[in-house]
């Protein structure tokens, strides 16, 4: 069998010793985590190992022999090396040797047990120590409830170097029995502003838990609960989009560690998503105040619902005509189209009674801005809902007119069939009628279906009226659905530190020589930044499409309300 | 050792299939196709500039000649970095792996790599391709749960396609590092 051998590549340059690490026989390979250096007692060795061992419940021992000699073979260091095999009996005992600068290493293994004595070939596959602790290995497979044994066997590999931090912590300066080389041994690295960081965000975090623990009794005290204020919380997008930021404040501010990678990264995407929020909404409104944009706002906004009310009763006026050419009923336009003028007349005089106040609810609207991005776009999106609350009336009226006699006509037409519907058995059967039933039935369906142009073209106009709205909101809520959900910062893990997020391996291969091991470089594949974002979405409580599209256009069809964006209700971890 | 062959691909052009034996139960095998010519590189700008030119003289509008300009320019680096595939390779590690590369004109490569734990079978399969019948090289990838279910098919040379003799070469090659695998005593 083939026997692998994972070295270090800082441990290349490393003087001579013993070689420790873990052994894995399912995959017949050795994976080399440090070099021990002489002198060292090897009764000390096996007492660090094993405490190693408890600590990281790794089982690392010592797996073989390393020399490297600078200048010619030394014979008496190869007899000394074989004899340390015996000490730390170890199945099988792996001998790597280098000579001078030389890139081609001569590795053997000496079997003293073995079955069958043969020559096994021998791969050396280097890897970047530091690299491949720090990276979080993705499986690439849907099956992650697979069984231990089914585990890749990478990500044994992978696992054997993570949880070995305890073993990188000494290096060459620490007085100690035991002197290692591994990828820290120059030196333990460590960043100021991280510790500082470290250190300031206990005192942070419990403020900001206790400021949320307060914003939070406040918002769920009995006052706000009466029914005209929930009706209303529950339909302004802006208080959802503020209590899911609540939500992700209270996530971040939580004092239990991440358990894991994926508690890790969401915590971090969530910090950098509400900084850039935030960071984009105080952009935002600098530029509406300097410029005093929220003045010209106010001016221009009555002018605008103005013409908005002028081309609603131009369009009135229309329909109150022959539009299209068709020929409506004139009785029933005429009492429709004066119904929903008066109508744009009340809502006209209520928008010039609010006129002197525009300017300062905007203004002080506007500060809440820099709350985040996401809650200015939400207060755009509610501002254009009252903006155009008269259209979703006239929908509502519109449609529940169609309605009532969309059903009318249905049900006279089965009486014209002479058929009813059963309401107990939920399906149509025959039903003798008398003859002034019949009569009366027959009048009222011709009256209904003659009027029924006239209905449905007011119902068509003001559906797609109501259709626009719904879809400017709807593109804005996608926007505000994009920036929350978008995890920033695995994408900038992605873009900088690749390694950290990897999708696999990839190997090279490096120089051979006949004779000696085969020698490859394992390298780190990263994620592709379309698997980084479907990894780590952010859940929302975003709006998606109730109804498919066929049951729209029924829905359409027959007048019934339709409602198309869904939000969740309550948010699902 | 490396030795190379000229082949031709499914749709004629020519390409060449260099193997190198790097050890018992290394190899690596990779198809090289037909390098971007300059021809081609010529008449598609010419095309566009002549249709922008004819734009400016309709419309007398000079962002028409910056657009053309603009589209040439991006529509050249996303064809070379997203688009043409100079050379595709399979690097087989016998009890390791199969590490299968696509290296694009850009310089940009993206590999894949399956372990042997989860390789069924190499083998050589038929396909309808518009209206030709092709050959193709692919994986087989052993289903966890069923010891004789294939889970997924992994094709190989997808954008060379080379013809059965290259593929039979290529064959022959993967299935003698498969075969240690068998030989060798089972690991548990």
């Amino acid at each position: 069998m083939v026997l692998k051998v994972f070295f270090p590549s800082c441990c290349s340059s490393a003087d001579s010793g013993i070689l420790i690490g873990r052994w894995i026989s399912e995959q017949n390979s050795a994976v080399i985590l440090a070099v021990v250096h002489f002198p060292f007692i090897p009764v000390q060795v096996k007492q660090y190992l094993g405490e190693v061992q408890r600590v990281t419940k790794v089982s690392v021992s010592v797996l073989g022999s390393w020399s490297n000699s600078k200048q010619e073979k030394e014979e008496s260091l190869s007899e000394f090396l074989e004899d340390l095999g015996t000490i730390f009996c170890h199945e099988p005992w792996i001998q790597i040797s280098k000579e001078g600068d030389s890139k081609f290493w001569s590795c053997s293994t000496l079997q003293k047990h073995s079955k069958n004595p043969q020559e096994e070939e021998i791969i050396l596959v280097y890897y970047d120590q530091r690299k491949v602790m720090l990276s979080h290995l993705h499986p690439p497979s849907d099956t992650a409830g697979q069984r231990a044994e089914d585990a890749s066997k990478l990500s044994a590999i992978f696992d054997t170097v993570a949880r070995s931090q305890v073993l990188f912590m000494t290096d060459r300066y620490d007085e100690g029995p035991i002197k290692l080389t591994h990828w820290q041994s120059d030196g333990v690295e460590a960043s100021i502003i991280v510790e500082l960081m470290k250190q300031a965000s206990v005192p942070a975090c419990m403020l900001l838990t206790f400021l949320l623990s307060l914003l939070s009794g406040i918002c769920r005290s009995r006052v706000l609960k009466f029914w005209p204020l929930s009706f209303l919380w529950s339909k302004l997008s802006t208080c959802e989009q503020l209590g899911h930021r609540l939500q992700h404040l209270q996530v971040i501010s939580s004092n239990k560690k991440a358990q894991n990678q994926n508690q890790l990264m969401r915590k971090a995407n969530i910090f950098v998503s509400l900084l850039i929020d935030v960071a984009l909404g105080i952009l935002l409104m600098s530029w509406l105040y300097r410029k005093n944009l929220i003045g010209h706002l106010a001016d221009t906004l009555i002018p605008v619902a103005d013409h908005v009310a002028e081309e609603l009763q131009d369009l009135l006026q229309w329909l109150m005509g022959a539009p299209a050419g068709l020929k409506m009923n004139r009785a029933l336009d005429q009492v429709l189209g004066r119904f929903f003028l008066y109508h744009i007349h009340l809502w006209i005089s209520y928008i010039h009674l609010l006129s002197p106040f525009i300017e300062m609810i905007l203004w002080y609207v506007g500060l809440s801005a820099c709350l985040g991005l996401t809650v200015a776009l939400c207060i755009l999106s509610d501002i254009i809902a009252l903006l155009t609350f008269h259209i979703y009336c006239f929908y509502v009226y519109g449609a529940r007119l169609y309605c009532l006699k969309i059903y009318g006509l249905s049900s006279l037409w089965r009486l014209f069939r002479g058929k009813k519907w059963n309401v107990l058995r939920q399906r149509v059967d025959s039903c003798s009628y008398d003859l002034d039933q019949l009569f009366i039935g027959t009048l009222l369906f011709t009256i209904l279906l003659f009027l029924l142009p006239t209905t449905a073209l007011y119902y068509l106009v003001f559906t797609l009226l109501r259709l626009l709205v719904v879809i400017v909101q709807g593109l804005i809520h996608l926007l505000v659905d994009l920036i929350d959900s978008l995890p920033l910062y695995s994408l900038i893990l992605r873009l900088c530190r690749s390694y950290r997020l990897a999708a696999g391996v990839k190997f090279r291969v490096l120089e051979q020589q006949d004779g000696k091991p085969l020698r490859l470089l394992m390298q780190i594949n990263p994620l592709s930044y379309g698997a980084v974002v479907q990894t780590y979405r952010l859940p929302t409580y975003s709006c998606y499409p109730k109804d498919s599209w066929a049951s729209l256009c029924k829905k359409l069809f027959l007048g019934e309300l339709i409602y198309p964006w869904k939000h969740k209700g309550e948010k699902q971890n | 050792m490396a030795e190379e062959r000229r082949f031709r691909s499914a749709s004629g052009a020519p390409i060449a299939l260099r193997r190198r034996q790097h050890s018992a139960s290394c190899r690596e095998l990779a198809v090289r196709g037909p390098r971007l010519q300059l021809r081609s590189l010529s008449a598609a700008t010419s095309a566009v500039w002549l249709a922008a030119y004819g734009l400016f003289a309709l419309s007398e509008n000079s962002m028409v000649l910056s657009a053309a300009i603009f589209i040439t320019l991006i529509g050249l680096i996303v064809y070379l970095h997203f688009v043409k595939i100079d050379q595709e390779s399979l690097l087989v590690i016998g009890s390791l792996g199969i590490q299968v590369t696509s290296s694009y004109a850009s310089g940009k490569e993206s590999t894949t790599f399956i372990e042997m734990g989860q390789v069924k079978d190499v083998v050589i399969n038929e396909a309808i391709h518009m209206q030709k019948v092709i050959y193709y090289l692919c994986i087989l990838l052993q289903d966890p749960e069923d010891p004789q279910g294939v889970s997924e098919v992994v094709p190989l040379f997808q954008s060379s396609k080379p013809r059965l003799d290259c593929l039979i070469e290529v064959y022959k090659s993967c299935q003698e590092i498969l075969e240690q695998r068998k030989t060798a005593p089972q690991s548990s």
